[in-house]
C-alpha cells in the first residue's frame, strides 16, 4: 500500500469522482443546481490548487475537503444575517413544546410511540424515512446546517461554531431545538 | 427539595441534556440529574428511546443517499473535464 493514489491525475477527475462529488453535496444542500455548481467549483479549485497537494491524502478525500469547505460556504450564506435572529428565535420558542412553568411536556407535544421506529417491515421503515426527509427540509436553514454537520460529518464542536458563526451555548439550544422539532414531526405526519 | 423537584419535572431541561449525552460527556451533576429525571419519566424515557432512533436514521438516510442513482448528466462532465483540460493546458 505504498501511496500510489495519492497522486493527482486531472485527467480522470470528471470520469472517476464527479457522480460522487454531486451526491455528496446533493445530500447535504438539497438543490440539484447548486449541487451541480458546486461539483464545477470543486475541480477548478483544485486544479488552480494541484501544486500545493502534498499527496498526504488521497485523490478523493482531497477533492471532497475542498467541497467540504464550499458547502460550508453555502450554509453561511444561507443563514447569514439569520442566523443572530434564528438561534434568538430559538431560545425564545422553546415553550411551544414544554410548559413555561415548570418544563413539562405540553400534553399535546408529549412523546408518543411512534409505530415503525422500532418495527423491521422494510415497507414501513422506508414510509417513516420519507417523513424523516421532508421534516429535516422543514428545519430552519442555521439549523439544519448546524444538525447537518454534528450528526452526518460529525464535526468538532468549535469548528461548527465558528464555521456558522454561533455560540457555544447557541449550539446546544439549536441541537435540542432540531431534535425536538424533528421528533414531534414524525410524529405528527406519522399517525 | 424545591431544587429536586425541579429536576424530577423539567423535561425542557432533561431532553436538553438527552441531546447533550448523545455528542459529548455530561459532567457530574447533569449526569445525576438526567437519571434522576428519566427515573420517573416515562415520556422522557420514550424520547430519550426516540431520539436514538432518530440519529441513526438521519445517518443511515444520508449513507443511503450515497449509494443512489442520481448521476451527473454525461453532457454536463463532458463540458467540466474540457474545462479541467483547458486550464490544464494553460499551466
Amino acid at each position: 500500500m505504498i501511496s500510489e493514489t495519492n497522486v493527482l491525475n486531472p485527467h480522470k477527475w470528471v470520469a472517476t469522482y464527479a457522480d460522487y462529488l454531486y451526491m455528496y453535496a446533493i445530500v447535504r444542500i438539497n438543490d440539484e443546481d447548486l449541487a451541480k455548481d458546486l461539483v464545477q467549483e470543486t475541480f477548478l479549485a483544485a486544479l488552480e490548487r494541484v501544486d500545493r497537494f502534498e499527496g498526504r491524502s488521497t485523490e478523493r478525500t482531497w477533492l471532497t475537503a475542498i467541497l467540504k469547505n464550499k458547502i460550508i460556504d453555502v450554509y453561511r450564506k444561507k443563514s447569514s444575517g439569520l442566523a443572530i435572529a434564528a438561534a434568538n428565535k430559538a431560545t425564545q420558542e422553546q415553550d411551544e413544546f414544554f410548559d413555561e412553568g415548570n418544563g413539562h411536556w405540553k400534553p399535546e407535544y408529549a412523546p408518543q410511540p411512534i409505530a415503525g421506529m422500532d418495527e423491521q417491515d422494510p415497507l414501513l421503515k422506508k414510509e417513516l424515512n420519507k417523513i424523516l426527509q421532508l421534516c429535516l427540509q422543514k428545519l430552519p436553514a442555521l439549523w439544519n446546517a448546524v444538525f447537518t454537520m454534528k450528526h452526518i460529518d460529525d464535526a468538532a464542536t468549535e469548528h461548527i461554531c465558528t464555521e456558522l458563526h454561533v455560540t457555544q451555548a447557541n449550539f446546544w439550544v439549536i441541537i435540542h431545538r432540531a431534535k425536538v422539532n424533528l421528533r414531534a414531526c414524525l410524529q405528527k405526519n406519522w399517525n | 427539595m424545591s431544587y429536586l423537584k425541579k429536576v424530577i419535572y423539567n423535561c425542557k431541561q432533561a431532553t436538553f441534556l438527552i441531546e447533550k449525552k448523545q455528542l459529548k460527556r455530561l459532567s457530574f451533576r447533569e449526569e445525576i440529574e438526567l437519571r434522576i429525571h428519566l427515573a420517573g419519566c416515562g415520556m422522557c424515557v420514550l424520547y430519550n428511546k426516540q431520539s436514538r432512533i432518530i440519529n441513526n436514521m438521519v445517518k443511515q438516510l444520508f449513507h443511503d443517499s450515497l449509494k443512489n442513482e442520481l448521476k451527473l448528466d454525461e453532457d454536463f462532465k463532458a463540458e467540466l473535464q474540457a474545462k479541467i483540460e483547458e486550464g490544464l493546458g494553460n499551466n
